[in-house]
């Protein structure tokens, strides 16, 4: 690895730490986003009610078709549009993914309150409970709690996911890299530094989970 | 909100020819990297499971490496990084002479990742066939080998046609992501059409619909592979 | 024909069998039997190398299963084993169940294999499932076929671990019928039951395990008529109550 000039991540620290910044914030709000759209889905789903879970059913199926770079390109191209009058990167970035995250938090969430047992459910409605309050207070409870492993996997793709608004040339952490990369000519040290920062948080991200897995028991 | 709709524009020349030319590059690089992405994935899924703890570690540490790092950044080092890391001669080839270089780039970088997601697939799947199966096997006389290849990976690989074919889905999204380096896939060309026309929903339209049908396609031979393969009366852990 | 000598194993801190001494001589029945942790499955699972020990050796004839070197799979074809599971391998046929260890381990051809397994699935009366799937018969019919499956490799000795454990009551007797043909064959046999019914009637030695070591290891009139321990006392009481 002779003649690499490492000096240059070291020079141009703020600007990616800025970058990262971006990344992570997009990430915890798209989780959040997600996982709030998601369980509307997933309830929506499982409601029994035509309407409401075929509309569900067709949403999720057609995001999960479909590449979340196109996902990016449709609301950028749409947001502006809808609100008429143009809107930060950010905000389309953000809307995009928290639609494209909920489909795949909905069927998490959904598999997680079915393996809720039906006993359960019939205890609650059995006190008179109706369908939301069952919900509410029986079901979703417990079903987050077996879920939440999976809740943070899918967050770690998340954030991997997040990469992907340099299509739109956003500046989180890879745009910014790769800035830094072509202006100062540096690909290989760039990159593999890129590559090492989302290895490490990715890597600790799945330490941390398989430490969840365990359970409060181990 | 003010938009002039244009749904003629996707017939007009060279428009459709753009989409078509699109939807063969993401054929193009989905199928070849699959191919790669198949082949290593069980090659390093059974290395994981195998009882020689060097063989294990280092498909681990495969699987590892590859799956927590973003495709996007797999595949600017592989386009950017290895050519000026390789020795002189192999760079200089990798950047002047080497065919189709973006087209090369992305499916090894496409296929490698995808290949940790396969090994998984199949790592679970062995596992999930249970001890008690392979303790019977081996009382029966078979060897390490023969346990593998008669009991252990004919049933897992029953186990996991859902999961493949939802990786082998996968990948033809992923594909989208050569768009990068500048291989004009599907969803590049639909970006191009967008910025040349600003018919910017019936491009988009248009590359979702040809996704869909893809991915309909694609459940239609899950659901027929599953039910050539089914074992009648097992239900499996999985 | 197999000797078992001061054998210890531990799983990481936790010690599940403790110098356990014993022998099985040709032709002899030996039921292994004890309260559940006992060790008694772990035990049979070392005969055979499926389970490696920290201590102490195993031979079964002329091989040392505990050494280093030995061919453990070589020693397994001529060792036959019966789970409590059945473990029948279920993306094949009851006749591909039999044949393949046959075909693939003792290299016997195509006809030999298949002449074999019909034969012996004829003995326990199963023939017109052959070419069934494991999934499709019942829990007595499959642990039949295990049997039959082990003894297609036409084994010095049998292994059974709780062979009847995993079934239905009404089952129990058409597995037990079949291991009893067994023994009065000749046929060596160790097996960990719960069965005292079919120990008293065909075991020539019962040996009692608790906690991880061999409490009484005796003749079958002997142990069932004055157990010497108050563990196997107790035990018996239990289960000869139902």
């Amino acid at each position: 690895m002779g003649d690499f000039d490492y000096s240059v991540i070291w020079d141009n620290l703020p600007f990616l730490w800025q970058g990262l910044q971006l990344s992570l914030w997009l990430t915890f709000l798209a989780i959040i986003g997600g996982i709030v759209l998601g369980t509307g889905l997933a309830l929506m789903r499982l409601s029994g009610f035509l309407p409401l879970s075929l509309f569900a059913a067709t949403y999720v199926n057609l995001i999960r078709s479909v590449p979340l770079i196109l996902v990016i390109f449709w609301f950028y191209f749409l947001v502006p549009l809808a609100i008429g009058r143009p809107i930060g990167g950010f905000y389309s970035a953000l809307i995009a993914f928290v639609m494209f995250e909920a489909a795949y938090y909905s069927e998490i969430i959904r598999a997680g309150i079915q393996s809720v047992r039906q006993g359960q459910v019939h205890a609650g409605q059995a006190t008179g409970m109706n369908y939301w309050q069952v919900q509410r207070y029986i079901v979703l409870p417990q079903a987050f709690r077996n879920m939440i492993p999976i809740l943070v996997t899918q967050g770690i793709i998340l954030f991997q996911d997040t990469s992907l608004v340099f299509v739109v040339s956003l500046r989180d952490f890879m745009t910014v890299s790769s800035i830094v990369a072509r202006t100062e000519g540096r690909l290989v040290e760039m990159y593999i530094f890129a590559a090492i920062v989302y290895f490490i948080i990715c890597f600790a991200g799945s330490m941390f989970v398989r430490r969840l897995q365990k359970g409060p028991t181990a | 909100m003010n938009y002039n709709w244009n749904w003629s524009v996707l017939w007009a020349d060279p428009y459709l020819g753009w989409l078509i030319s699109g939807v063969q590059w993401t054929f193009a690089v989905a199928l070849a990297a699959w191919v790669i992405a198949f082949a290593l994935g069980i090659l390093i899924g059974v290395g994981r499971t195998l009882p020689s703890k060097p063989i294990s570690f280092i498909c681990t540490c495969y699987v590892e490496l590859f799956r927590n790092v973003p495709l996007l950044v797999q595949m600017f080092i592989w386009y950017f990084a290895v050519p000026e890391i390789m020795p002189e001669d192999v760079g200089r080839w990798m950047k002047r002479d080497m065919p189709n270089p973006e087209y090369v780039t992305a499916v090894v970088a496409l296929g490698l990742y995808t290949a940790s997601r396969v090994a998984e697939q199949v790592r679970s799947g062995i596992q999930a066939v249970g001890s008690g199966l392979t303790s019977a096997a081996y009382a029966n006389g078979l060897s390490t080998a023969q346990t593998y290849r008669y009991v252990l990976l004919p049933i897992s690989f029953r186990l996991i046609v859902p999961p493949m074919t939802s990786e082998f889905l996968t990948i033809f999204k992923n594909s989208s992501l050569a768009l990068t380096i500048g291989l004009l896939e599907l969803t590049a060309q639909s970006q191009q059409i967008a910025e040349f026309t600003f018919q910017g929903f019936e491009a988009f339209t248009a590359a979702t619909v040809i996704y869909v049908v893809i991915a309909l396609f694609a459940t239609m031979i899950a659901q027929t592979l599953e039910r050539f393969t089914k074992i009648p009366g097992f239900v499996g852990k999985g | 024909m197999i000797q078992i000598d001061q054998i210890s194993k531990w799983y990481g801190d936790f010690q599940v069998l403790n110098n356990c001494t014993t022998k099985v001589d040709r032709g002899e029945v030996v039921v292994v039997c004890g309260p559940s942790g006992s060790g008694k499955s772990t035990l049979i699972k070392c005969v055979n190398g499926l389970e490696p020990v920290q201590q102490g050796t195993i031979r079964v004839e002329d091989t040392e299963v505990t050494a280093k070197r030995t061919n453990l799979t070589k020693l397994r074809s001529r060792i036959g084993m019966v789970f409590q599971h059945f473990e029948l391998y279920p993306h094949m046929s009851v006749r591909a169940n039999l044949c393949l260890a046959q075909e693939k381990v003792l290299g016997r051809s195509s006809d030999e294999a298949n002449a074999r397994a019909e034969a012996l699935i004829k003995r326990v009366g199963l023939s017109e499932h052959i070419e069934k799937f494991p999934g499709q018969l019942s829990g007595g019919q499959q642990q039949r076929v295990a049997i039959s499956r082990a003894l297609a490799m036409d084994p010095i000795a049998m292994l059974f671990d709780e062979p009847t454990s995993a079934l239905d009551p009404e089952m129990i007797n058409e597995v037990l019928d079949v291991m009893v043909e067994l023994a009065q064959e000749g046929m060596t046999m160790m097996v960990v039951t719960h069965e005292m019914g079919f120990a008293r009637k065909v075991a020539d030695r019962v040996v009692f395990m608790d906690a991880g070591a061999i409490v009484e290891d005796r003749p079958t009139e002997q142990f069932f008529g004055e157990p010497e321990s108050d563990r196997a006392k107790d035990f018996l009481s239990k289960i000869l109550n139902h």
